[in-house]
């Protein structure tokens, strides 16, 4: 059996929401609610969801950018949840994180070079000529050569960026990787070029990837295993072809079937959600995603459903399931 | 006549390639902004009165002339500029005078800006009750009524030009200070922080490369600015007779000196004032293109 990486469990992340004339906190946003996963040793997990379901809060509060309002997180057997960022600084060098927007997550002010060698300069790590020649080979390693090193990020297009990203999360040798929607802000030809990077390192260095994203074509494509997020919450987990096939949640189905199939002569039946996302400041009572639901229940009104493991590694968390 | 227009094109677009690095951009606007252009002359030719002037006129500005008929000359080719009151090289004083209120403007305008800096970084950056603290503490300074003040600060400090650099920056850091808390507030947000400390980086890692340098543009032209203010801050503690001290000269008690004569030789008052303000105007023009040049967007 694969060792597990990370865990989390029942993690929380409200933001509160000030007002008042003393400042009292009247209401929370649950941007993460009660979710939990775990991660195997080399593998690549989906988070997959809407905008605004808490995808990328969860990523960020798993590697602790974001102090978790309530949960555990376990990375390789020990609870990291209330670590103090001293305390945080060694862990992080297993750790890293590749940012959505290529343009916001590079210092303007800093030559590329300078950013990539950033890590081994906080961790201390080899002497000078070592951090320059450790570098030099990762810029390599993604695909840029090692000559513009002395160049400043907006000399770059948004690809050669986003490989600056990769360079800069991967120049400590981490375990487990963060992708926080890698390929959402670039051109489709461009996006391609990235994911093959990607996987081509994962195999090569033995990475983990928490891969989120919210397009599904390159989820398959991407994933050992899926997990749907929905306000806040994670509605189905499974193994990718598992989830892709047999979708249990009617949320995973209806985002399944928004998926184009590139086949003209297919019919399929489209599943199409009626309103808005609720607002995670008021969530509807028992199952979040009720008011959306082409199935609801009074039961779905009344209590929250329990997460169930319905096959061997797929667990979903809707009343029709229980019912059957 | 095509192949010209091709011609032309490239080199436009060679210039343009040219101006591709950050610093050359900036240079290229700003060398457009008229009135940039306009403070950039005026502060070379106080730059080469004030350092040049002395290598060619080697008249000392403290040797008097004796007898009564040294005092109050008139231009001369003796004296270029006549003589004061103690019978005093007046073009000589004005050079030598010119230094120290460069040298006084310069250096207390970075190190309010430094002091500034510091205070908004780490009130921007951590935020919370140390950022209210030190805000509240800014205003506070804000409405302290600068003049009565440094009457006192003046008689327990002593006269000099280091006491008045020192003045200078205590009453000068809080406008900057805001500046670069509201900057670092809005900084702070972005990505590339958020990916320094998932990369582990200290706070002061984050404040000093990462958040430091992107304030530093606009550092730059409040500095620029605050050249010219710190002059005239430096004229006005001089002209209450409490900055530099005789027998040295500043522009600013050269003013005050010749407030006694104002009547009999205007043209005493009129040198050092003339000095001061076309000092200050280029100090002005100059910081206001920088900050065209640097940011259009830019609100200062």
């Amino acid at each position: 059996m694969a060792t597990r990486l990370v865990e989390v469990q029942n993690l929380k992340k409200w933001f509160p929401i000030k007002g008042g004339v003393f400042g009292a906190t009247i209401a929370s946003v649950k941007a993460v609610d009660e979710v939990s996963f775990f991660i195997n040793q080399g593998e690549t997990l989906s988070l997959v969801g809407e905008s605004g379901s808490g995808k990328t809060t969860t990523g960020r509060t798993m590697l602790k950018l974001l102090q978790p309002t309530g949960g555990k997180i376990i990375y390789k057997g020990k609870d990291i949840t209330n670590l103090t960022p001293n305390q945080m600084r060694p862990l992080r060098r297993n750790m890293q994180i590749m940012f959505q927007d290529p343009y916001g997550s590079l210092n303007p002010r800093m030559p590329v070079g300078d950013i990539i060698q950033e890590p081994l300069d906080v961790h201390s790590i080899g002497t000078r000529k070592e951090r320059r020649q450790a570098v030099a080979t990762m810029m390599e390693t993604v695909g840029l050569r090692p000559e513009y090193e002395k160049r400043y990020p907006h000399e770059f297009s948004g690809g050669q960026r986003q490989r600056i990203g990769v360079a800069r999360a991967l120049v400590i040798n981490p375990e487990l990787l963060v992708l926080d929607e890698p390929i959402s802000a670039l051109d489709v030809s461009i996006q391609s070029q990235i994911i093959n990077l990607l996987q081509e390192l994962q195999q090569r260095l033995d990475l983990t990837y928490l891969f989120i994203a919210h397009d599904l074509a390159v989820v398959r494509h991407m994933s050992d295993r899926v997990a749907v997020m929905y306000l806040g919450k994670i509605v189905e987990t499974a193994e990718n072809d598992e989830l892709f096939d047999h979708p249990l949640h009617p949320y995973t189905q209806a985002l399944l079937s928004a998926v184009p199939v590139p086949d003209p002569e297919v019919k399929r039946e489209r599943i199409i959600l009626q309103g808005d996302v609720p607002s995670p400041v008021n969530p509807p009572s028992g199952c979040h995603f009720r008011t959306r639901c082409p199935y609801a229940m009074p039961i779905c009104k009344e209590q929250e459903p329990l997460v169930i493991e319905v096959a061997p590694g797929h667990t979903a968390a809707c009343h029709l399931l229980t019912k059957k | 006549m095509a192949e010209k227009a091709i011609e032309a094109k490239k080199k436009g677009q060679k210039k343009s390639s040219e101006d591709y690095t950050y610093v050359g951009m900036v240079f290229h606007r700003l060398t457009r902004h008229k009135l940039a252009m306009v403070g950039a002359f005026m502060l070379i030719f106080i730059l080469l009165f004030v350092f040049v002037g002395p290598l060619i006129w080697r008249a000392n500005p403290n040797t008097q002339i004796e007898g009564l008929g040294g005092l109050f000359n008139p231009a001369s080719r003796a004296h270029p500029l006549g003589t004061d009151d103690y019978g005093r090289d007046v073009l000589a004083r004005m050079f030598f005078g010119g230094r120290i209120s460069l040298f006084i403007g310069f250096i207390s305008a970075i190190s309010s800006t430094l002091v500034g800096a510091l205070v908004g970084l780490v009130a921007g950056y951590y935020g919370g009750w140390s950022d209210n603290i030190l805000m509240r503490f800014t205003d506070a300074m804000l409405s302290i009524p600068t003049f009565p003040l440094l009457i006192a600060l003046a008689s327990v400090l002593g006269k000099g030009v280091w006491q008045i650099i020192l003045v200078i920056v205590v009453f000068g850091w809080m406008t900057d200070a805001r500046l670069v808390r509201g900057l670092v507030l809005s900084l702070k947000e972005q990505e590339y922080v958020e990916a320094a400390r998932a990369i582990g980086a200290s706070a002061n890692r984050i404040m000093w490369r990462h958040l430091f340098p992107n304030t530093l543009a606009v550092l730059i032209v409040s500095t620029t600015i605050g050249i010219g203010g710190a002059i005239i801050y430096e004229a006005s503690i001089s002209f209450l007779g409490f900055g530099v001290q005789a027998p040295f000269a500043s522009w600013g008690n050269m003013l005050q000196n010749a407030q006694q004569f104002i009547w009999n030789s205007p043209r005493l008052i009129i040198y050092p004032g003339l000095a001061i303000f076309m000092t200050v105007l280029g100090f002005n023009f100059f910081g206001d293109g920088l900050r065209d040049a640097i940011d259009p967007k830019l609100k200062l």
